[in-house]
């Protein structure tokens, strides 16, 4: 093979794992006669989704702005307490424990509680993608503070530089690769977060359809919900991967850059 | 009072942790620095080398004892010091001139002049990238430099805002043998031209009977001064200095006396 075909065939491989995928998911149902109801077969749920493009359509962007809401609120919040836990070790052995408390929490079992605080609609579904995607952030910000090598440190005291001329000229750069590798991860959790509100209990979003369309037995239209979810996941992990790459290309020196 | 020495330890010891896990780093150390000295610290691995240059930096308190810089007492980190380690922490975001611009955006009074004066710093950098042999490297990244060139930059950074007081802890001891000669040749150059007061932890003899003044070698942990020896030879010293016996002599005797030490 020559190096030319190996690369076609590495951009190919994504697409043809999915269509292996797809194809033995349409045989296994036709050769085992699987009722619609339980599994529908692939080409059911795109028919599904080439008829009811317009409501998916709907559904999908509620569920993609309550999710990016979240997301950003996630980032600005995860950011600066990544920064504080990773500056201080005060704020650090105070709220370390804590967090991971928090985190444990399934988040399912909060959204009830938002839905008492802030009723239903976008807001606890906003919330909700909030709180599950903050934590990788945080952490991740605050590894890149902790991380800072010690003789770094006394070069700065040297200097004479103030605790925020450490943390701006050093740790917030040093914190960068580390923020924007967690957004990937997080993103993708805030999907599950808007998603999950929505179907706990909700009126609005790709979760409340499908909850409303397996309601009335309509497992096409679920599925094809699902497939949604997953290509608005795959958009915004390349989003931020893309932005990933741009921002930080210091960071990822062993590529020829340029 | 004319020759009052510059940095002065007067009996300073330093010793890390508390109770059972208190280990004494550097036992009772005395020595002065004039202004314009360049002197070189040997000793065994551990021996608390580097805690030296954190106490001379005013980055460590002593435990014991007093260190004087200018005759005052030295209690918190002391601003005109330039320091460059083995590691280079160079900053791999920023390229190489920015990274030896960052003391300007950090010391008074420079960093409330640097946005006005920006180009003016920027020459500055420049001429001393050049000094080093980095001419045209200004914009190259840390990580695309080898790293000799690295090293180059990190003594740049350390020098830029002319220091009083350059502290080099290991500066080039990951080189590899011909890169550290060649950089010792730089090394002398720079001094040589701007007569800094200089501070070279290392464990290379040749090293420190190259570019020092005075060698002080220390012992095995708890460090000590156990020697002082001048070094005369006539500068500039280059390679060919290296393999003199007058030169050779003096590696000798001051192998000769960490040897003891291992004994």
């Amino acid at each position: 093979m020559t190096g030319r075909q190996r690369r076609l065939l590495r951009l190919a491989m994504p697409w043809l794992t999915l269509a292996v995928l797809l194809i033995g998911w349409e045989l296994a149902c036709l050769a085992f006669v699987v009722p619609e109801i339980i599994l529908p077969r692939p080409s059911r749920i795109m028919e599904v989704i080439v008829q009811r493009w317009d409501i998916l359509l709907r559904f999908c962007l509620e569920t993609l702005w309550t999710t990016l809401a979240g997301f950003v609120m996630a980032i600005a919040f995860g950011l600066l307490l990544g920064l504080a836990v990773g500056a201080s070790p005060f704020v650090y052995s105070g709220l370390y424990p804590l967090l991971i408390a928090f985190n444990a929490i399934p988040k399912v079992a909060i959204v009830p509680i938002l839905m008492i605080w802030l009723g239903i609609g976008a807001l606890p579904a906003v919330v909700t993608a909030f709180v599950i995607s903050f934590f990788p952030i945080v952490v991740n910000v605050a590894t890149g503070l902790a991380t800072i090598e010690p003789e770094m440190r006394d070069l700065m005291r040297s200097l004479g530089a103030s605790q925020w001329e450490t943390l701006t000229k050093v740790g917030i750069p040093r914190a960068m690769p580390y923020l924007f590798a967690s957004l990937k991860v997080s993103v993708t959790l805030a999907f599950v977060g808007s998603v999950l509100s929505e179907t706990v209990g909700g009126n609005r979003g790709i979760g409340f359809l499908m909850l409303s369309a397996s309601a009335r037995n309509d497992s096409a239209t679920t599925f094809a919900g699902l497939f949604a979810i997953a290509l608005m996941g795959i958009g915004v992990y390349a989003a931020c991967a893309l932005v990933e790459q741009r921002m930080t290309r210091w960071a990822v020196r062993g590529q020829p850059s340029r | 009072m004319a020759s009052e020495p510059l940095v002065e330890l007067r009996n300073v010891s330093l010793a890390y942790g508390e109770g059972r896990e208190r280990m004494v780093a550097l036992g009772d150390a005395t020595l002065s620095i004039e202004k314009g000295e360049f002197v070189a610290v040997v000793g065994p691995s551990g021996c608390g080398k580097s805690t030296l240059m954190k106490l001379v930096t005013g980055l460590l308190p002593p435990s014991t004892g007093t260190v004087l810089v200018h005759g005052r007492e030295v209690t918190a980190p002391i601003p005109g010091v330039g320091m460059a380690f083995q590691n280079s922490t160079l900053m791999p975001w920023r390229t190489t001139r920015d990274n030896i611009m960052l003391p300007f955006e950090v010391v008074a009074p420079h960093k409330h002049r640097l946005r006005r004066h920006r180009a003016e710093y920027e020459a500055k950098a420049e001429a001393l990238l050049a000094s080093v042999g980095l001419a045209g490297f200004g914009d190259k990244y840390p990580w695309q430099l080898s790293g000799g060139m690295q090293q180059r930059c990190n003594v740049c950074r350390a020098l830029i805002h002319e220091p009083e007081i350059l502290m080099l802890d290991e500066p080039f001891g990951a080189l590899d043998a011909f890169t550290r000669e060649e950089l010792w040749g730089v090394m002398q150059k720079l001094w040589l031209e701007r007569r800094f007061t200089a501070v070279l932890v290392t464990h290379d003899l040749r090293e420190a009977v190259y570019l020092a003044d005075t060698v002080y070698v220390m012992s095995r942990r708890p460090g000590r001064i156990v020697k002082r020896r001048t070094i005369d030879l006539p500068r500039p010293r280059t390679l060919d200095t290296t393999f003199e016996p007058g030169f050779v002599e003096i590696v000798h005797e001051l192998r000769e006396r960490i040897q003891m030490e291992h004994a």
